[in-house]
């Protein structure tokens, strides 16, 4: 079957010619005209439309927008932030970055629309330090909303006031998870919080209510304000209305990014069609679905059982090329969609030595409060990297196995979760190749395999 | 550690962005690292100062973050990303080609002062792999030839001010 059109709602502009990130551009295409009429109705009738939309989260736990939003203490009469989450660092994932240098104003309605349907006065947008440039751009952005009375004091002849400041990282990807965002934005280590208490939506940044959303989701919401939160429904599938970004990389013809109504597109269509197959003279050997840490799948393997389709349950027996690009679908079949980031691995690849590689970000990046991470993370570093660099041994599958098994539901943050992942599927998909990578080291390599580490 | 006024001036506006002053701290490093080019020792101290903390709280920073050094370093910064998607389209060998066009290794200072060569984990922009961060300027598909025609860039700019 072919693969259907893209589906731009948030990438409409991206990558169009003419198109620059000033505000005069943005007017000339509508801009700001939602945020018009968001003011003049009720904040709750937005928070409305945001539910009935079904919007999930698109920063990696996919979870319900309007859901987050409806658990903010809104009586404690503390003032409530929004926190605007640019960190963007799961690796494989690069779709935020187009959004805050290319189209900035449209986050930034997006972000005053959500600030007034939650009576925010403050949002911070927190970048990651590695993009300076993107901190410019969305302060020169600001300067110019606040200017045209979009962002500050009194918005657009209302009584309403919301301002927003650009905060950046310094280098540490788990300032990524919004508990340890906001210890950061409140100028210490990145260290997350411990859940419960500490649920942002109660008690997040100077212990007050706190929303915290992707760049991506916040571009949706402002879609959802324009057109309904019914008409969103009617884009993607149920369960994961709307589009997807999806962010590929790694040994496809095209890599890039595509926008694509979530679930009508399968991971096939998506590699073979969109991106081009595989390298000259190449074939597909594994896929990461939805950023590093989602485990892997591996071309060839087939996943069955039952799903619902409408209210009915049927029988599915799908390859990887079969699998529907949503959440849902990948979680059924035991990884997820994550963040959209897709990484492609060809018949070049060494699985032992992707996953060293994997494991040195991992390692790099646990912030070390919690034993079972911050040990277990190195310590697979330091066993995948001895098996490429040094000697490799036969039981290694199993004892990185057992060090992976360990993390999960130990932590404070779902990073526990992330860093074993990777270790575990790999070691479940590709064993062989683990068992035998004493054997392989033997022989040489093809001379146009990449190093991995 | 001697400032520039338009640095002082920032540090004093940043932090009216916050109605906690410790939330500077991030912030004000950024902005010293990148008048005197590092964080240096006093800059701890005058920091806790300014934000009415105590040194360890912003020493804790420091040490956690890692685009913040405490040492000077060459004159540009080449950040070369190690993380897997770069690393299957040659990411490694960008690195070292970088490394032998500077006669350096990654985390040093070459020897002509000129740059500081470093790994550092995936950049976002995986699509367009293998990428290189020149101080504030991304580079993308920067192959061995790319690699050299930017050293060579670096280099004769280096000549022309000397
Ligand atoms: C280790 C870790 C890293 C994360 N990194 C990011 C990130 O870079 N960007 C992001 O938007 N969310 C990231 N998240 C998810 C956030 O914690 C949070 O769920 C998200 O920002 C919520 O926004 P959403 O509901 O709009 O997706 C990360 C989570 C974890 C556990
Ligand atoms: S799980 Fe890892 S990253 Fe998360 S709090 Fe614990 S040590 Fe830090
Ligand atoms: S892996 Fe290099 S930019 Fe993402």
């Amino acid at each position: 079957m072919p693969a259907p059109a893209q589906r731009r709602l948030i990438f409409a502009h991206i990558d169009e010619p003419g198109y620059t990130n000033d505000l005069a551009c943005y007017l000339r295409h509508g801009g700001y005209e939602v945020l018009k009429k968001a003011v003049t109705r009720k904040p709750e009738e937005l928070i409305d439309e945001v539910k009935k939309s079904g919007l999930r989260g698109r920063g990696g736990a996919g979870f319900p927008c309007g859901v987050k939003w409806g658990l903010v203490d809104r009586k404690s009469g503390k003032p409530i932030y929004l926190i605007v989450n640019a960190d963007e660092s799961e690796p494989g994932t690069f779709k935020d970055r187009y959004i805050m240098h290319q189209d900035p104003h449209q986050l930034i309605e997006g972000t005053m629309i959500s600030c007034f349907a939650n009576n925010v006065k403050q949002a911070y947008i927190y970048i990651r330090g590695e993009m300076p440039h993107g901190a410019r751009i969305l302060e020169k952005a600001i300067a110019e909303a606040r200017a045209a009375n979009f962002v500050g004091p009194n918005i657009l002849g209302t009584s309403y006031s919301c301002e927003i400041f650009v905060h950046r990282g310094a280098g540490a990807y788990i300032c990524g998870e919004e508990t340890g965002l906001i210890e950061s934005l409140e100028g210490k280590r990145a260290n997350p919080r411990i859940k419960p208490p500490y649920f942002p939506a109660v008690l997040g940044l100077y212990q007050c209510p706190t929303i915290v959303n992707n760049v991506e989701t916040l571009c949706h919401v402002k879609y959802i304000a324009e057109h309904g939160g019914e008409a969103y429904t009617k884009i993607g599938t149920p369960g994961n209305t709307g589009t997807r970004i999806f962010c590929v990389s790694g040994h496809v013809q095209r890599p890039g990014y595509y926008e694509f109504e979530a679930g009508r597109i399968t991971l096939g269509q998506l590699l073979n069609e969109v991106c081009g197959g595989p390298l000259p003279g190449r074939t597909f050997k594994a896929v990461i679905p939805g950023g590093s840490s989602a485990k892997i799948m591996r071309f060839g393997e087939r996943y069955k059982g039952k799903r619902k389709v409408g209210a009915e349950m049927v029988d599915y027996d799908w390859g990887v090329e079969d699998v529907p690009m949503d959440f849902d679908s990948l979680a059924m079949i035991g990884t997820m969609g994550g963040s959209g980031g897709v990484i492609v691995m060809d018949d070049s690849v060494n699985m032992v030595e992707a996953l060293a590689n994997i494991n040195a970000f991992y390692s790099h990046e646990s912030c070390g409060q919690c034993t079972p991470c911050r040990e277990g993370a190195l310590w697979m570093k330091k066993i995948t990297t001895r098996m490429v660099h040094g000697h490799a041994r036969p039981e290694d599958a199993a004892l990185l196995k057992s060090v992976a098994d360990q993390i999960p539901g130990r932590t404070i943050c779902a990073f526990g979760e992330a860093c074993s992942w990777p270790t575990q599927s790999f070691i479940a998909k590709f064993g062989d190749e683990f068992k035998q990578y004493p054997e392989a080291k033997k022989t040489a390599k093809p001379a146009d395999a990449p190093a991995l580490i | 550690m001697n400032l520039k006024s338009a640095t002082l001036q920032a540090i004093d506006e940043v932090i009216t962005h916050y109605p906690s002053k410790r939330s500077a701290t991030l912030p004000l490093l950024h902005l010293i690292q990148e008048d005197v080019g590092y964080i240096p020792e006093d800059a701890i101290p005058w920091i806790a100062a300014k934000l009415e903390i105590q040194p360890i709280n912003v020493y804790e920073v420091v040490t956690f973050y890692p685009m913040f050094r405490r040492k000077p370093i060459g004159r540009r910064h080449i950040k070369v990303c190690r993380t897997l998607s770069c690393a299957l389209l040659g990411g490694y060998k960008t690195c070292a080609a970088f490394e032998q066009e500077f006669n350096t290794h990654r985390g040093e200072v070459s020897p002509d002062g000129e740059v500081t060569i470093d790994f550092v984990e995936c950049l976002a922009s995986c699509g367009t792999a293998p990428v290189v961060l020149i101080d504030d300027d991304l580079h993308e598909k920067v192959d061995g030839a790319k690699a050299k025609q930017l050293s060579d860039q670096i280099k004769q700019e280096a000549a022309t001010r000397r």
